[in-house]
Parts: C-alpha cells; sequence; structure tokens
C-alpha cells in the first residue's frame, strides 16, 4: 500500500521533476504577451490565444503537441494545411474597403515601395548564415501581415513559425511607437505640412466589384504561387463589394474570422516550446523582424518624397508610411502626425489608400517572392 | 542546383522587389482605365 501512495504521489509530482530550464521562462513569456494583449490592448485578439497556447505548451507531460494531442491536431489541421491564414484572408478582404485607394490608383506604388524591408531583410538574414528558405521565411515578417507570415514560414521553415509569427504580430501592434521617429527623420517640416486636400468620392460600384477580379486574375498569372493568397482576400472583398452575399460577408468578418483567429493563435502558440524556441536563432529572427518593419516604413517615406517631387509638391510623403500592411493602424499613425504640424491637414483617407495598398502589395510581394522562388527551382 | 547564397539574395531583390512593383504599377494603370470606362455617378435618391 505504501508503495502505491509513493507512485500515486510520484504521479502529482512528475510534472515539475521533468520542467526543462526553458519551461518556466517561456510561461513568463506567455504571462507577457497576455499583459500586453489584455492590459495594453496590443492585438489581443491574436495575442491572448498566442499567450494562453504558449503556457500551455510548456507544461510538461500533458503531450499537447503531442500526436493526438488537442493542440496537434489543430495545428496539423489549420497551420499545416495553410487552411487558417487563408480563411482569415477572406474575412480580411470582407473587411477592407479598396475605395480609399482605387481613388487614386498610383498609390499602388507605395504599396509596393512598403515592401522593400521584406527583400532587404532575406539579404541581411542570408549573411547571418540563415539557409535560403529560412531567410525567405524571416524577410516575409516585412510583409508587417500575420496571416502571410504564416502562411509562407508553415511551408518552407516551419520550425520558424513560432518566432516569425510572435514578431509579425507584436511588431504589426507596435507601429504607432517605431514609425513616427522614422517619419520625421526622413522629412522636413514643410513637407510634414503639405495638404492633400480632400479624397473625392469617385469610384464606381462596377470598377470596385471589378478590382478583385482584376487582382486575382492579373496577379494570379504574374504569381501563380501566391493565388491562394491572394484569390482568399479577393474574394472576401468580391463579395463586400457585390452586396449579393451579405451573410457570407457578415459570417466571414465575424464568425468564420473569429474562430480562425482563436484556432491561428492558440496553434501558434503551441509552436512556443522553450526547448525549441529559446535559442539565440529566435532573437535574431525577432531582431530582423524589426528591422525588416523599420525598412519598410523607411523606404515608403522616401518613395513617397519621390513620388512629391514627381507631382509637383501635390504628395505629402508621410502616407508613404502607411504603404505597409499593418491596417488601419498606420494610416491613422500618418493622420496624427500630419495633423501635428499641420491641424487643418486631413491625411487619413489618403493613408487609407496608401494601407490598403500595402495590403495588396505584401500579398503580392509573398505571392511573387513564392513564385520566382519555384522558377528558381528553390521550392 | 543550388545557387549561392549572394546570388540567391540579390536575384530576390531584383526580381521579387522589381516584380512586385510592376505588378502593382500594372494594376494601377488598369484600375485607372477601369475607372475611365465605368465613371462614378452620383446616386440620384
Amino acid at each position: 500500500m505504501f508503495e502505491a501512495i509513493v507512485g500515486g504521489l510520484n504521479g502529482l509530482v512528475s510534472g515539475f521533476a521533468h520542467l526543462h530550464w526553458s519551461n518556466p521562462i517561456m510561461i513568463v513569456v506567455g504571462l507577457v504577451l497576455l499583459y500586453l494583449g489584455i492590459k495594453k490592448n496590443f492585438e489581443p485578439l491574436l495575442l491572448v490565444p498566442i499567450g494562453f497556447g504558449c503556457i500551455l505548451v510548456n507544461i510538461p507531460l500533458a503531450g499537447l503537441m503531442e500526436k493526438g494531442g488537442f493542440l496537434k491536431v489543430i495545428y496539423d489541421a489549420g497551420i499545416m494545411t495553410e487552411l487558417f491564414p487563408l480563411l482569415i484572408f477572406v474575412g480580411i478582404g470582407a473587411m477592407t474597403d479598396f475605395g480609399p485607394l482605387l481613388e487614386n490608383p498610383k498609390i499602388f506604388l507605395l504599396g509596393a515601395a512598403g515592401q522593400f524591408g521584406i527583400f532587404l531583410t532575406l539579404v541581411l538574414a542570408l549573411a547571418l548564415g540563415f539557409t535560403q528558405l529560412e531567410a525567405v521565411s524571416i524577410g516575409i515578417i516585412g510583409a508587417c501581415d500575420g496571416p502571410t507570415a504564416i502562411y509562407v514560414t508553415s511551408q518552407y521553415a516551419p520550425h520558424l513559425l513560432g518566432a516569425v509569427s510572435v514578431a509579425a504580430y507584436s511588431y504589426m501592434s507596435l507601429v504607432p511607437v517605431f514609425q513616427p521617429p522614422i517619419m520625421k527623420l526622413l522629412t522636413t517640416k514643410e513637407e510634414r505640412m503639405i495638404n492633400m486636400g480632400e479624397v473625392r468620392k469617385s469610384v464606381s460600384k462596377t470598377t470596385k466589384i471589378a478590382f478583385p477580379l482584376v487582382v486575382t486574375v492579373i496577379g494570379g498569372l504574374i504569381a501563380p504561387k501566391g493565388l491562394p493568397l491572394l484569390g482568399t482576400i479577393m474574394l472576401g472583398n468580391l463579395m463586400k463589394e457585390c452586396g449579393a452575399v451579405s451573410r457570407l460577408t457578415k459570417a466571414s468578418e465575424n464568425e468564420i474570422a473569429n474562430i480562425v483567429t482563436l484556432l491561428l493563435g492558440i496553434a501558434i502558440g503551441a509552436t512556443m516550446d522553450g526547448r525549441v524556441f529559446l535559442t539565440h536563432q529566435t532573437l535574431i529572427i525577432l531582431a530582423l523582424g524589426f528591422l525588416a518593419i523599420c525598412l519598410d516604413t523607411a523606404c515608403g517615406v522616401l518613395f513617397g518624397k519621390a513620388m512629391k517631387v514627381m507631382s509637383g509638391g501635390k504628395i505629402n510623403p508621410l502616407i508613404g508610411a502607411a504603404g505597409i500592411s499593418a491596417y488601419p493602424m498606420s494610416a491613422r499613425v500618418v493622420q496624427k502626425e500630419g495633423q501635428k504640424y499641420n491641424p487643418k491637414n486631413f491625411l487619413l483617407m489618403h493613408a487609407m489608400g496608401a494601407n490598403t495598398g500595402g495590403q495588396v502589395g505584401s500579398v503580392m510581394a509573398a505571392a511573387v517572392m513564392l513564385s520566382v522562388l519555384k522558377g528558381m527551382g528553390i521550392i | 542546383m543550388q545557387m549561392d547564397n549572394w546570388t540567391f539574395g540579390i536575384s530576390m531583390i531584383v526580381v521579387g522587389m522589381g516584380g512586385t512593383l510592376l505588378t502593382l504599377w500594372i494594376l494601377s494603370l488598369i484600375m485607372g482605365v477601369l475607372k475611365k470606362v465605368f465613371p462614378y455617378k452620383e446616386d440620384k435618391n
């Protein structure tokens, strides 16, 4: 009987006995993510499930990420199959109004300029010794677009998924902190004061309906490997703009997006097992990801300056900073910064145009990247 | 054939970034044309 009691007690303390040194650290990391989401309101919809998933996976012997474990089932069903990021994209498409972009289609180019950081960071990651596919996955943090980063990384560097997705989502939420100093550094006071006037409504419903179809067909023909990304975001947008399937649109932007966000978040958190996550590689990835998004902002602003010159001073270069995919935070930052220097300046709708251009740009950059890799015979 | 990192990186910048810029420029041109073909009409209601 004594042996049975000792055996039973052993069962109750085996969790503590099997704690790896990295597990308590990662539980604290999970708590920090929860704090950022709950208390600081930084992307709470994602950081709360990610943080909780991180805590769950760092409790030993529960077997949640072993064959048959519930987190493993979710991970295999939604991340390994790429289903979750694509379903999120349908929701994003259904929520996004590309109207401000279509008012001035030239602003599309700012959405392209905001992707320079992806490619520059890719080269830097190669220089630091990452493999080519790892470098692609690290560079894609610069898309500033969580689902795109997850889509690419889960296919080509799944062992980096935790670090890449945490970097992508946490830096997206930090856009209001790190963008203003870069914007200020690269522009003059006169440039920041440029008033771009009002955005006049000039886009017909037919054009808005044609937009997702054009992007899908042209983008898909140029970069077929990225068609799942382009196709899902544009399907969502077509449903929104045509108005004929409002039930599907509402389901995509609410129920489907909410359920998938929960499952996606917890599955990403589940990749943060301390024994795999706590490496110097993770710290380098976090640093490179930050650099990527800063470079995106800088290149966007510099391209905005070029457009200002070409337009005869009509474009405020600040809107270039919104050429990233962090929607709508980045556009709001531009509006706030513009008004600091000229209280009569309303850049919001112009910045929204650049911001939605950044959304298309980030997806297009990933699609082009995948197709180029395919063309090179690397994937 | 495995290419070296330098060739890979530069090729990705040139073709990847160039391809992104070019694609979005083409899309902006098409959308500009579509705006002219289907002009906005003020809602009379």
